[in-house]
């Protein structure tokens, strides 16, 4: 089974978010980057196929040079071989469309992409790459097993679990569940060395342009002040909600 | 203990001097130690007990043996790696990093470079793996910053050695699978042996009530009449000079951990400094904490520039032993008024278990004394400096 592991590079959670060029452009300066957490669950789960169903694993990231660092990072925790798509990802239909050029060259069995990334949420991503392959989808999963050319998903729904059976080729958008938080890996020092040998290939864009830009990042506004009022003083309370909070 | 919040300080951009292998090296490590060290080192401490259970994670991650070669079962990195996985470790705490410098300074290394190729086949994949633990005895209860002066001594007789003689101070002892103990022969000239548990005549009992290096075991290698197969002597190098070149590569590794635990107290300081407030501000706010902070992130930044650029010489094997004793030097004696001052700023809290500081304070006292005292590297320099040996 040939699987394809959709990586993307996105800033910590802990991370302080800033914007420049007038408010355009995400400030990298100082962020720290790691593999998208629902894309590492993924990854979590591709090493489970790799060591039990001999699977072989390619990561892949649409990107600029500076995203290497985190396919290395998933070269050294076990994956076979990283794609690096070289363009700066415009939005989610152009890097979808770079994904599944990659797709249908490579004749992959199983995409496992995030639901979302932590960065943009944007969430189209998998679900456009199955549209673009013509392959089956299944999004929000917690669960994968494949036997044969069958697969058997389960998939997070409003309160409750769903089963799906489904046939390769296969795309899932997934996240928790699919693995634990304590079944993550951190790559080992011997991990690290062996990643050297293993091949990152880059390769140039096919010829999609974003059809959207950013114009503008705006945060939200910073929280103010608390003001404690007294329990036994509801009138205050009442004119501080009516005349300075204005919510009623 | 609270949460473990640790930001690294990164000054002089230092990063950048790092390739993307040694940030992953670094990260890798302190990922590892928030997860597995940082919940539980204050517990072991306070017990005064080794975390037998982390050996085994040390191991998976790479910590025990990270430049010996994978044919071995080491990682096969370079120096600068070893230094960051060293300081990453001791950020959490100077006893476990302790655990892993004589795992794979004092025990992997003299087998690789000293041993024969049947030894480094026997040894090397059992201690990088973990199954086994090793130490080093060097010191003896009347030589310590005198090896030369050792006592501990063998005999040929014929089909083996016989052993006599003790040494004190020796980490991992109470526990260590293997021993490499250093020993004069008839003609006084000092040899590694390698000294298995089990056989007859060795005990290692455990040293009690240490204030310092609590997480770490520490014990005497008591040596009556052991019969050691002649086959466990390391054959490629004898004379003070061996030990004293496992000395060098466990110095070096111990120059970046202390970076580590001065790196976690003044981290710590700084948040706490912020947080406090006393007299309606901050106390961070006072001349008098500024003052500390500003200092300790001084000393940090330049410890952390001279301990790159000794990584570098190391790597091209360039690094003299004195380069080495300088780093040692400095750095642990920068960590350790660190520990002091960042206690110091969180007031009464600084002396509990709910922060690190005190107990790297109170580690950094043995990692000043271990591995050359910071007096004896101070006539290491001396020596080189002017040729005037002030030893003796
Ligand atoms: C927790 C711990 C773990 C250790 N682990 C190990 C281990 O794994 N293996 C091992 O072999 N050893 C180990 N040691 C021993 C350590 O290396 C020795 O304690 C150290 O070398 C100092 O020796 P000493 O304690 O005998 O002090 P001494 O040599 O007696 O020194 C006492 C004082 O005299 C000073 N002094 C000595 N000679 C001179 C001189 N010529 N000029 C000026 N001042 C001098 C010293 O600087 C020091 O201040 C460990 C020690 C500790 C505390």
């Amino acid at each position: 089974m040939k699987i394809l592991v959709c990586i993307s590079h996105v800033p910590d959670t802990t991370s302080k978010i800033n914007f420049t060029e007038g408010d355009t452009k995400f400030d990298t300066n100082g962020v720290q980057f790691v593999i998208n957490p629902n894309d590492e669950f993924g990854l979590t789960r591709a090493m489970w196929f790799k060591e039990k169903q001999g699977a072989n694993v390619t990561v892949i990231n649409v990107g600029g040079a500076d995203t290497e660092p985190t396919l290395r990072k998933a070269l050294a925790i076990g994956a076979d071989a990283a794609i690096r798509v070289n363009t700066v990802p415009a939005d989610g239909f152009s890097v979808a469309k770079q994904l599944a050029t990659v797709i249908k060259d490579g004749a992959y069995d199983l995409v496992i992409a995030g639901r979302e990334s932590i960065d943009y949420n944007g969430g189209m991503v998998p679900g456009m790459i199955a549209g673009l392959v013509g392959a089956n989808f299944v999004n929000n999963c917690i669960g994968l097993e494949v036997e044969g050319t069958n697969a058997k998903v389960i998939r997070e729904i409003d309160g409750g679990k769903e089963t799906v059976s489904t046939n390769l080729p296969l795309v899932i958008g997934g996240q928790k569940g699919l693995v634990e938080e304590t079944d993550l890996r951190i790559p080992n020092m011997r991990g690290i060395m062996m990643a050297r040998k293993k091949p990152l290939t880059v390769v140039e864009p096919s010829s999609i342009s974003g059809e959207t830009s950013s114009m503008s990042f705006e945060k939200p506004a910073p929280k103010g002040a608390v003001t404690l009022v007294s329990a036994d003083n509801l009138d205050e309370l009442v004119s501080l909600l009516h005349n300075e909070a204005k919510v009623i | 203990m609270a949460s473990d919040l640790f930001e690294a300080p990164d000054y002089y951009n230092l990063d950048e001097l790092l390739t993307d292998e040694h940030k992953l090296v670094r990260d890798t490590t302190r990922n590892w130690v928030k997860k597995e060290i940082s919940p539980i080192i204050e517990d072991y401490a306070q017990k005064s007990e080794f975390p037998m259970h982390i050996t085994k994670g040390l191991a998976e991650i790479g910590a025990f043996g990270p430049y010996i070669p994978m044919k071995y079962g080491g990682a096969g990195l370079d120096q600068i790696s070893y230094g960051l996985i060293m300081q990453e470790i001791e950020r959490g705490d100077s006893g476990i990093r302790s655990t892993a410098s004589v795992q794979s300074s004092l025990v992997m290394y003299p087998i690789w470079k000293y041993g024969n190729e049947l030894q480094r086949q026997k040894y090397l994949p059992k201690l990088a793996s973990g199954a086994w633990i090793g130490c080093f005895g060097l010191t003896e209860p009347d030589h310590g910053s005198n090896p030369a002066g050792m006592i501990t001594n063998f005999k040929d007789k014929g089909d083996h050695y016989l052993l006599n003689g003790a040494k004190m101070w020796i980490s991992n002892a109470p526990f260590a699978h293997v021993a490499v103990v250093w020993a004069k022969d008839e003609n006084g000239r000092i040899h590694g042996l390698l000294v298995e548990r089990g056989m007859e005549g060795f005990s290692t009992p455990k040293t009690h009530s240490k204030w310092s290096l609590r997480a770490s075991a520490t014990g005497e290698l008591i040596f009556d009449n052991v019969k050691v197969p002649k086959e466990n002597l390391l054959p490629n190098k004898s004379g003070l000079g061996a030990p004293l070149g496992c000395l060098d590569s466990a110095r070096y590794g111990i120059a970046w951990g202390a970076i580590g635990a001065a790196m976690d107290c003044y981290d710590t300081a700084l948040r706490y400094s912020k947080e406090r407030i006393q007299f309606g501000k901050p106390i961070g706010q006072f001349q008098l904490q500024q003052k500390k902070l500003a200092e300790m992130i001084t000393e940090i930044t330049k410890a952390q520039i001279l301990t790159w650029r000794l990584g570098l010489l190391k790597n091209e094997n360039k690094a003299t032993s004195a380069q080495i004793s300088m780093a040692k030097r400095n750095n642990v004696h920068m960590a350790l008024n660190i520990a002091r001052e960042a206690r110091q700023i969180l007031g009464g809290m600084g002396i509990t278990g709910e922060y690190s500081i005190m107990r790297h304070a109170m580690n950094l006292e043995s990692v000043i004394t271990y591995e050359g005292t910071h007096d004896i590297h101070l006539l290491i320099t001396g020596l080189d400096i002017t040729g005037l040996n002030a030893f003796k």
